[in-house]
């Protein structure tokens, strides 16, 4: 008889599992500003140590290939290298037995596609192109270019006004990105090498909770310049511009549509995530600045055309953001109780709560806006709430704690739901929301895109309210008539937020870019300000009278990342008081001591390492 | 099923591979890694065609066929990959093929000729130079250095020899093959009979002898291994008159392969000079042998027999025959002690 065993635990394969979580984090952290050459070496070098050693082409081409890119890394390689390269992984691609062959092969082809400047630099210059250089990870990712290191030993050593105010020097809505802020920072922080990202939007929650941002002074605006900016649009973009502009000593005047300030943050962000009292904070540190006009309720191209503001300012910053909601063309969506979630948001936001009591409501969309409103519409005493998607859970742009958050307050989602159409009753009011269910398939541009799953019937989801959250678009019509150039109505600017042929126009933020973070439309804020400045003729050069304090030695003990708690679900479903909880000392000084400095550590001391 | 193969319409059976109806069609394709029957794992890539609808090229070794498939063996891209495919061999082959015993006999340089691959582009950039070559075997010897990794010994070894004694020593990237030829060699499970050498195709793992001829300098003689009553067919290997090695021949019993006996133990003796080549007859006065003729010494040995049989009756005889005989002279043999001496008492050695 011969016996057969269990998996004995000594063997490789078992032990083998932390070192590839160690393998793989250290692989998600390459460092920004690293050589796309060097980590398709690192690829390559794992995809060659995968071989089983089978086949030639893999086994031994591989090998080969990876040879060929070391010289061209080294300077040693001409133009017929890569055509070389390219015969080769073709030929490991139509002919290595398995996926570990192809596939690799297919990567180092795709690669010399999508590197192929830095490939044509490596060989003709023998170095980079001139866009690579390793930086802080962190403040590189930010695309404010934040201080994150310098504010976290601010914190660390308890000097949280210090940190408020090196966070303004490069972003003056502290608050708002420590409730809300998506955290790209967080992406590639060097803590992975050791543990896990350190939990920067808590360390700056933190210190915004110790103390008000409109309790900390804001530095002192320089003498007035006696030159007019018009922003458009007081959100996060638009207040960040007039919040530099109005410190650089210009005269700023900030047209806002609706009656308080914020933009989205205001009246799309629901208050169970950024409370409006909190909002009001970076707002009104914003204007203490001093040299800041607010005209409230005037909507510019509908009240004010936009050439009269044009001519009656020396410069104008548009940042009018995506305020619409995207229409579904549906069959019966114009029943009653079909709402766009932009527009529930905002009425909330007006503190005009709609009374869903006891009713069914449907969320149609899989993005945070469609979070937003469901846990919203749950607040609003909905019994039943159901998120309709047409992909998988995965495929979601809603933050993955956002959908957890809603998942854990009862909201179900239903995946793989084409929404078909819309069932109304003798009234014309919805009753139900249609779709036909959908199986997942190929990747179309970059994501698996669903197609509809034949053999099963479409559903008939019964529900008293739908609310359509399927993307925001730009209101950019009177903009584009006035000669703003734009792409289905996201404006067209340079990486300057100029607009060519434009003197003096600036766009930026979500009109700009289509609906992104507000991170994103605070940095377009801060580069606006300072090329509007260039514009007028200044160098205006800004100090927050703060910086990072020494370096405290690296703690190189692997300790677990602190996330921020949440209240209850069962709680907090019912209102709209803040979901989070506060951290501890205790909790800021474990996670303040577990970063790494690495603005004085590693390459952060060279020059270059911070972009601006 | 109907399939075409440059351009030429081919009756194909069901369950054949696409090497397999180009071959029987006279379409060669060319193989290095696989060993009909015994290895088809597609680790070479030689035998890579094209094929309508498929993007990528397929091996034709282990690639069943399907009615309608169109199929290129000889495109101009499946040369390239071809070419490729021994460049990247060569890179990692450190041969002389001068002082190698598999010079013209060796399938890798075979094919190298067709290609035109002389010399390869590549610099090796995964063998170590001279690790571990495997040579204290008195038979067989392993030399990495010409080894290509096709496994054809590992699989004729484990399931045509059954013995599962040679193996891959490290894999991935550093495959080697782990031949049982070291210091070590009486305590492996190697029972020494050169199978896989056989199978080999190239001169990395080789039979000695092979040093001492090249393969165009001898003749083949097919003929049966004269030790058991398997009856292997094996082809002597002669050269100037004497044999110099024996291979497995596809006969119906052994279909190509020997054992030890067979390939290694069956062909020395015959020009040994301890070899009897004529009757001798002990004298019984000097106790030496001396030459006789065969009447001389079939007469005094018919004499004595019969002398036995009449002072004790047959039953006091018996005829033992060889293994080594033909079954014709051990029929007649135990028909002589039979019907001759008149006795059952007669029996063969050949018994494995
Ligand atoms: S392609 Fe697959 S089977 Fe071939 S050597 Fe690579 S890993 Fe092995
Ligand atoms: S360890 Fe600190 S400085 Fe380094 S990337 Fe992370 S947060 Fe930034
Ligand atoms: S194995 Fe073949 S190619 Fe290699 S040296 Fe020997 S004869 Fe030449
Ligand atoms: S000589 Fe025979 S038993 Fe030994 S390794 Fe070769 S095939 Fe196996
Ligand atoms: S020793 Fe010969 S048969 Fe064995 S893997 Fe090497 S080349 Fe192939």
């Amino acid at each position: 008889m011969s016996k057969i065993y269990l998996a004995n635990s000594r063997l490789s394969d078992a032990k083998i599992g932390p070192l590839l979580k160690k393998f793989s984090n250290k692989v998600n952290v390459y460092p920004p500003g690293t050589c796309p050459l060097t980590v398709q070496l690192s690829l390559l070098q794992a995809s060659r140590n995968q071989t089983c050693g089978k086949c030639v082409p893999c086994r031994d081409g591989l090998r080969q290939l990876e040879k060929m890119l070391i010289r061209i890394l080294r300077g040693r390689a001409d133009m017929d290298t890569l055509i070389e390269m390219k015969e080769l992984a073709a030929m490991i691609r139509d002919s290595a037995d398995c996926a570990i062959g192809y596939q690799s092969a297919i990567e180092v082809l795709e690669g010399l596609e999508t590197f192929k400047e830095d490939y044509i630099s490596h060989i003709r210059r023998q170095e980079c192109t001139g866009i690579t250089g390793q930086k802080i990870p962190c403040v590189t990712l930010c695309p404010a270019h934040v201080d994150i290191p310098g504010y976290i030993a601010h914190v660390q050593e308890g000097n949280y006004d210090k940190a408020i105010n090196l966070i303004r020097r490069d972003n003056p809505l502290p608050t708002a990105c420590a409730m809300i802020c998506e955290h790209p920072c967080e992406e590639r922080c060097r803590r992975n090498l050791i543990d896990t990202s350190l939990n920067i939007r808590g360390v700056k929650k933190y210190a915004v909770d110790q103390i008000a941002a409109d309790k900390v002074e804001v530095p002192r605006a320089n003498p007035a310049t006696g030159k007019k900016v018009a922003v458009i649009g007081g959100g996060p973009s638009g207040m960040t511009a007039a919040y530099y502009l109005s410190l650089m000593g210009h005269k700023v005047t900030v047209y806002e549509a609706k009656e308080r300030l914020g933009g989205m943050l205001m009246y799309g962000i629901p208050n169970y995530r950024f409370p409006k009292d909190r909002l009001d904070e970076d707002m009104n540190a914003i204007l203490s600045t001093g040299n800041i006009e607010v005209k409230y309720g005037v909507n510019v191209g509908v009240d004010v055309p936009v050439e009269e503001i044009h001519k009656s300012y020396d410069a104008m910053y548009v940042a009018i953001g995506a305020q619409a909601g995207k229409k579904l063309r549906l069959e019966g969506i114009d029943a009653k109780n079909v709402f766009s979630a932009v527009e529930m948001l905002d009425e909330i936001g007006h503190d005009r709560k709609p009374d869903y009591t006891g009713k069914t409501v449907a969320v149609i969309g899989g993005g945070n806006v469609a979070m937003d409103a469901a846990r919203s519409a749950l607040r609003c005493g909905a019994a039943d709430v159901r998120i309709v998607y047409r992909r998988r859970q995965e495929d979601m742009t809603a933050l993955d704690t956002e959908i957890e958050s809603a998942v854990m307050e009862g909201i179900e989602l239903m995946l793989l739901q084409a929404p078909k159409s819309i069932e109304k009753d003798e009234e014309g009011n919805c009753c139900a929301l249609w779709t036909q269910p959908q199986m997942i398939g190929p990747y179309r541009s970059g994501r698996p895109a669903p197609v509809d799953a034949a053999s099963k019937e479409p559903l008939r989801i019964p529900c008293d309210v739908i609310l359509i959250a399927v993307g925001q678009d730009i209101v950019s019509a009177p903009f584009e008539e006035f000669g703003m150039p734009a792409q289905r109505n996201v404006f067209q600017a340079g990486l300057d937020t100029a607009i060519a042929n434009m003197p003096g126009i600036f766009v930026g933020g979500d009109c700009a870019t289509g609906p992104a973070t507000a991170i994103r439309a605070i940095a377009a804020g801060k580069v606006a300000a300072h090329n509007i400045d260039e514009y007028l003729g200044y160098h205006h050069k800004l100090d927050c009278g703060v910086k990072a304090p020494d370096a405290r030695p690296n703690n190189r003990i692997p300790t677990g990342r602190v996330n921020i708690q949440e209240r209850p679900a069962y709680l907090r479903k019912h209102d709209f008081e803040h979901v989070e909880c506060p951290m501890t000392y205790e909790e800021i000084q474990q996670e303040c001591g577990r970063c790494l400095r690495c603005d004085v550590f590693g390459c952060g001391k060279l020059d270059g390492a911070v972009d601006k | 099923m109907q399939i075409t193969i440059n351009g030429r319409n081919i009756e194909a059976a069901e369950g054949s591979t696409i090497l397999q109806t180009a071959r029987r069609e006279g379409i060669e394709i060319p193989t290095l890694c696989y060993l009909e029957g015994v290895n088809d794992i597609g680790s070479c890539r030689l035998c890579v065609v094209e094929l309508s609808g498929s993007e990528e090229l397929v091996p034709a070794c282990n690639t069943k066929v399907k009615e309608g498939m169109v199929i290129l063996t000889h495109s101009e891209r499946v040369k390239a990959a071809r070419r490729m495919v021994l460049n990247l061999l060569l890179s990692e082959h450190y041969g002389d093929c001068f002082s190698c015993e598999k010079n013209g006999d060796c399938e890798l340089q075979k094919y190298c000729i067709e290609y035109g691959v002389e010399t390869t582009e590549f610099t090796g950039a995964r063998k170590e130079k001279n690790f571990k070559k495997k040579d204290a075997h008195p038979f067989l010897s392993y030399d990495p250095d010409r080894c290509i990794e096709c496994q054809r010994c590992v699989k004729t070894c484990s399931h045509v020899t059954g013995r599962g004694a040679i193996w891959l020593g490290k894999t991935g990237m550093f495959s080697i093959i782990d031949a049982p030829f070291g210091e070590d060699w009486k305590n492996t499970l190697c029972e020494s009979c050169g199978n896989c050498a056989q199978a080999c195709p190239t001169g990395a793992l080789t039979v000695k002898r092979r040093k001492a001829y090249r393969a165009w300098e001898v003749e083949k003689v097919r003929t049966t291994c004269p030790h058991c009553a398997t009856g292997c067919q094996m082809d002597l290997v002669v050269k100037n008159g004497k044999i110099v090695d024996a291979v497995g021949a596809d006969g119906p019993s052994n279909h190509g392969l020997l054992c030890v006996k067979g390939r290694s133990g069956s062909f020395d003796f015959v020009d040994s000079p301890e070899r009897i080549r004529y009757p001798l007859i002990k004298n019984k006065a000097t106790g030496e042998f001396e030459r006789a003729t065969w009447e001389e010494a079939l007469s005094l040995t018919a004499s004595k027999f019969t002398e036995i049989k009449n002072q004790y009756g047959g039953e006091a005889l018996a005829g033992f025959a060889c293994s080594r005989s033909a079954n014709e002279d051990i029929y007649m043999l135990q028909k002589m002690v039979r019907t001759v001496f008149g006795s059952n008492n007669t029996d063969n050695c050949a018994r494995v």
